[in-house]
């Protein structure tokens, strides 16, 4: 297993993409991504998150009875998400008015959990950050992409600013509502696994 | 293992418990102020939408908002006789709130209850929209519960005929994006202006159909769209508006409206 801090940070972008490789957190990459800005605030919210829990449970690794670790890794990982509301509440009314419930639902999302268990309890703070932060990241590489391009195809814009000029309003584009539904994510989201695929053989299971 | 022992295992439990809650109360108890001028801010500017004094998507300041807000009028209505309430401040009367408090509010009887309401403030915020010193618009706030949530909004009826709808907003719910979260969308709400509530006999006939409406049939101005995916919110906003515009509730206060002008 990859265990330098290089690795350990870069390799969860494509090699082992959590999102791609390992099909997790595919729910919110759904709900949240028809508009570029909801999609950023919802990484940058990832990354706090994941970094932060990876550090704490690591920590206190050593300490954490084996029969209650998911439980005090779950209570770390809600603190950490309510407190990221309360701040989106605070500073950012209108964003967190539309991810609504997508915050909340940051608690369990599955790459949270799953490297707080598989990656956080078994190694250093130091590493565990990297490991956070690699691994939120390659969840962020797959959101902007079906982000940009569900914005794009289903709207017409980019974080709100017109790029194609729209049928209705005189110009030659006309919005594909797929994009703006969840489905059309998932279809991206299949279509970059197998882009990421063709690029990277090794990631094909075996039959 | 010495981890797994009982008493290891409740300080653990009891240490991470302590830590988590002190860092989360903090962040709750000192980002409160702001999130609650937020709160006033949002509802004011969503007041202002219902009125067509603000556009959907308009940015606008603090100051602006505030400005635009003096061409409101806020009142308190007594829902059982439609009557305005003296001796309540209309500024610090909280609607919600109220509707909390065995004292202030009753319970909505099962049988009327189409909205999910359950428990009913005894009286009503409205808002008097004026442009150049006329009133123009009456702006009534309705909830209801949707898929997940309760939806809490405003609807503006025109004040020359008061059946006439010239919007209908939300300003809080939990609906799923995309779904049942598109009562938010622009293009959704605009479909509201100008459809009518009541029939000749003054029932509510306002509804939410499912699919799209066929113009230029008779009840066609009675009938938005319905948001595709969201057959539940949909029905909601419906129930909502009957419930809401209806004689259990705001029907005194609007035929009251009616006979002696708006004011």
């Amino acid at each position: 297993m990859a265990d330098k801090p290089r690795d350990v940070l870069f390799s969860p972008l494509f090699d082992s993409n959590p999102i791609a490789l390992l099909s997790l957190g595919i729910c919110s990459a759904l709900a949240v991504t028809t508009k570029l800005e909801t999609t950023v605030t919802m990484c940058l919210a990832v990354i706090f998150v994941l970094c932060c829990s990876n550090m704490a449970v690591s920590v206190i690794r050593n300490y954490i009875p084996a029969n209650i670790r998911i439980i005090v890794q779950m209570t770390i990982i809600a603190s950490l998400v309510i407190i990221v509301d309360q701040f989106l509440r605070a500073y950012a009314f209108d964003i967190s008015k539309q991810l609504s419930v997508f915050v909340g639902l940051i608690i369990t999302n599955c790459i949270i959990m799953g490297r707080a268990e598989a990656f956080a309890s078994q190694n250093g703070p130091g590493l565990s950050f990297l490991d956070g932060l690699g691994n939120a990241l390659g969840y962020s590489v797959i959101l902007l992409v079906v982000g940009i391009l569900r914005e794009l195809f289903g709207s017409g814009s980019l974080f709100g600013v017109p790029m194609f000029a729209l049928a209705a309003e005189g110009g030659w584009y006309a919005p594909n509502g797929l994009m703006l539904l969840p489905p059309s994510a998932f279809f991206i989201i299949g279509l970059f696994i197998w882009a990421l695929r063709t690029w990277k053989n090794d990631q094909v299971e075996e039959e | 293992m010495a981890n797994d022992s009982v008493g290891r295992t409740f300080g653990v439990a009891l240490g991470v418990c302590l830590v988590c809650s002190v860092l989360v109360s903090a962040a709750a108890v000192s980002l409160r102020p702001t999130q609650a001028v937020n709160k006033t801010l949002d509802k004011k500017r969503n007041i202002l939408m219902a009125a067509g004094l603000l556009k959907s998507g308009e940015v606008a300041s603090g100051e602006r908002i505030d400005e635009l807000y003096q061409n409101i009028n806020t009142r308190v209505v007594d829902l059982a006789t439609g009557e305005y309430v003296d001796g309540v401040d209309p500024i610090e009367y909280d609607q919600r709130r109220a509707a909390k408090d065995p004292a202030q509010s009753e319970v909505v009887p099962d049988d009327v209850d189409i909205a999910n309401v359950k428990r009913r403030a005894l009286h009503a915020s409205v808002y008097l929209v004026s442009q150049k010193g006329k009133i123009k618009k009456v702006i009534l706030p309705v909830h209801g519960l949707g898929l997940w949530s309760t939806l809490y909004g405003f609807v503006a009826l025109d004040a020359r005929d008061l059946n006439t709808i010239r919007g209908l907003v939300y300003y809080e719910h939990a609906e799923t994006p995309g779904l049942g979260g598109e009562v938010d969308n622009p293009s959704w709400k605009a479909l509201w202006d100008g459809k009518k509530a009541f029939d000749e006999s003054g029932a509510v006939r306002i509804e939410v159909i499912r699919g799209k409406v066929v113009q230029g049939r008779p009840e066609t101005q009675y009938q938005v769209d319905g948001l595709s995916g969201a057959t539940i919110t949909s029905r909601g906003v419906r129930d909502m508006l009957r419930y809401w515009l209806g004689a259990e509730s705001f029907g005194p206060y609007l035929a009251k409206l009616k006979e002696r002008g708006v004011s």
